[in-house]
């Protein structure tokens, strides 16, 4: 692969620092010019190509089709703050510290949500297509009406009072870590895997991979990363609901997948970078006076335009808007 | 044990329209092997149908409540739903039916969310209180019956259930002693060598989607005639439970759809009943987990092998 992916990682991680360093870290940015809403959509940015790259994963290289991904945020969002909120201060305080904290609850909210992919991945990937849609669905449900009920987590009233730890330079840092990992595995023995099981399921079967192992596996990391993106998700709003990560919040996801072009990486991160601007645009369009009152409206809702792209996208250009895209060397596209 | 009865009766009548709901959802499987994820919508869309006739239009649909209103409301609902169905596949599914299944899904899901959507935007967010077409009142039973009198069962329960009834049969007729029906049969079994004996395959999977939207519309009315409270995502629930209905009795099997939504009707009074409201709907989840893995092919269906 030319250039090396490490170099790049590398490169990206630099530049998150450098931007870390200038734009500073919550409310009270560095440079006046950049207010809390931008450095909000900033990092909104970064947990959605965290959250698109992993489900790509899932939907783009394996075939599978999984509308549950928020549920694995929602593991990831509430174990993570639940352990800052337990635990928080047993390392002692101290910047340090309270950022080793930070890392091992988000670490350990991702393994819980991985935790929770392999136990749901198991019994559903041994589906198809429609089934899985509908099992990954109702399993998101299952997840949001868990933690209704569970009144540690705050049941109905939802979960607050962590510390924001989340800055620009570890959204950064995830979303390349998440983008790095997703391209070395696609490259890899586990990615060509991956690549047959979505080719062609009896096929590979034939040929002696174990299918259902390769789909548990990109299920379970795609669940991995989901958890990580909750994790950074609730410690930069402080403040988690289980309304928040609803089948819409899947459907986001799904749609920045589809619309990227499944199974091409870099053209899910441009849509995940496109369709978090993409909201905050439509409610700028729907305060223009000078648009007609119905345009204003639909501007405002913006599902509609969501679902209406699905279907367009699917009619004239089923390989998504960036199929062709890819980091480096070409990559295999359905 | 009257309290038992009385959950059954109650989960009766709402699997009646699992049922009519689950029907359209096996059908569309039968015929072109996909879920058709936007038929909970026609549900809702039916409902609408059923408001708008109602509210907007009471000269034409005689004003006072009653069975004929009742009726012409209906049937008026079910022909539009079975409009609005043949037009989304025309659209939509029609142009794709040579491209992968995952495309077909996507667009059905996009079709489905833009109905909620557009929904929302088009009657309003709000929920809406259905016009009484049939004045609701509770059925007497004589107390010379002993026990079974302590019921409460209303008249909409029985439209509701009755109504059921006859559209299951009228079903069955059109599916086992109609052209149309064997046309439809064939076409599950085998859409290639249906096409070669001279089937019109568009023409049978234009009608499946009508006669399968017709049901779901039906359910839209009388679901509405039960809890006169509607709204533009009422559909995506119940969609989803009859979804689960169409997998309990074997997806692609029409005895199975009905039996399925009666059974997910019964547990999910005895669940709201017995154990609390709150886990109904993880409760039926759970149902259709637990069917896959253990039964994929549902209660009534068949298993099929993939051929390479």
């Amino acid at each position: 692969m030319n250039p090396r992916p490490q170099l790049i990682l590398l490169g990206v991680l630099i530049a998150g620092l450098v931007a870390s360093h200038f734009l500073g870290g919550g409310a009270e940015p560095h440079i006046p010019a950049l207010n809390s809403y931008y450095y909000d959509i900033l990092i909104g940015i970064g947990i959605n190509v965290i959250l698109a790259a992993g489900l790509n994963l899932v939907n783009g290289y394996t075939g599978q089709f999984s509308l549950g991904h928020a549920g694995f945020m929602a593991v990831g969002a509430y174990a993570s703050s639940w352990l800052s909120l337990t635990f928080g201060y047993a390392l002692g305080s101290g910047n340090v510290a309270t950022t080793t904290a930070f890392l091992i609850a988000l670490l350990i909210g991702g393994g819980v949500a991985a935790l929770v992919g392999l136990t749901v991945g198991i019994p559903s990937l041994r589906l198809r297509g429609d089934y899985l849609a509908i099992v990954t669905l109702g399993f998101n449900e299952i997840i949001k009406g868990v933690i209704q009920n569970c009144e540690p987590l705050g049941a109905q009233r939802g979960l607050g009072g962590m510390v924001q730890h989340t800055t620009v330079f570890w959204v950064v840092a995830f979303a390349a870590l998440t983008v790095y990992t997703v391209v070395s595995l696609v490259d890899s023995t586990y990615g060509r895997g991956f690549l047959a099981v979505r080719d062609d399921e009896i096929a590979a079967e034939a040929m002696g991979i174990n299918t259902t192992k390769y789909k548990v596996l990109a299920f379970v990391i795609g669940a991995f990363f989901a958890g990580i993106a909750g994790g950074l998700y609730a410690h930069f709003k402080q403040f988690v609901h289980p309304e928040g990560f609803n089948f819409l919040r899947s459907v986001d996801i799904v749609v920045m997948v589809i619309l990227g072009g499944m199974g091409s990486t870099l053209g899910v991160c441009f849509a995940a970078v496109l369709l978090t601007i993409l909201p905050e645009l439509l409610r700028y369009v729907s305060k223009v006076e000078a648009l007609p009152d119905w345009l204003q409206h639909i501007a405002e809702n913006r599902m509609i335009l969501y679902s209406l792209l699905l279907i367009v996208l699917m009619l004239t250009r089923p390989q998504g808007l960036f199929g062709g895209l890819t980091f480096g060397k070409k990559e295999r596209r359905v | 044990m009257i309290e038992f009865l009385q959950q059954l009766i109650n989960g009766l009548a709402q699997g009646s329209i699992y049922a009519l709901i689950a029907l359209g959802y096996t059908m569309v499987f039968g015929v072109l092997r996909f879920i058709n994820f936007a038929h909970g919508d026609v549900y809702m869309l039916g409902a609408f149908a059923g408001y708008y006739l109602a509210e907007k239009l009471p000269h034409l649909f005689g004003g006072e409540p009653g069975y004929t209103k009742t009726a012409a409301v209906l049937i008026t609902a079910m022909t539009i739903c079975a409009i609005i169905g043949i037009v989304i596949e025309k659209l939509c599914y029609r142009p794709l039916r040579s491209r992968p299944k995952l495309t077909v899904l996507i667009t059905a899901i996009g079709v489905s969310l833009f109905l909620e959507n557009a929904g929302q935007f088009v009657f309003g967010a709000d929920p809406k209180s259905f016009p009484e077409i049939i004045i609701d009142r509770a059925i007497e039973i004589p107390e010379s019956w002993g026990a079974v009198s302590g019921l409460t069962i209303t008249l909409s329960q029985v439209i509701v259930v009755g109504v059921t009834i006859f559209l299951l049969f009228a079903l069955r007729y059109i599916v086992l002693k109609t052209r149309m029906g064997m046309a439809m049969r064939a076409l599950s079994f085998n859409p290639v060598a249906a096409s070669l004996m001279g089937v019109n395959n568009d023409v049978v999977v234009s009608f499946t989607f009508g006669l399968g939207s017709a049901l779901a519309g039906a359910a839209g009315i009388l679901c509405s005639i039960q809890q006169p409270s509607i709204d533009p995502l009422m559909g995506v629930n119940a969609g989803l439970k009859a979804f689960v209905a169409a997998v309990l009795g074997g997806i692609g099997n029409i005895p199975g759809a009905a039996l399925g939504g009666v059974l997910i009707g019964l547990i999910e009074a005895l669940v709201a009943g017995y154990i609390s409201p709150n886990y109904r709907d993880a409760i039926v989840f759970g149902v259709l987990i637990l069917i896959l893995i253990v039964k994929p092919t549902g209660l009534l269906g068949a298993s099929e092998r993939e051929k390479v």
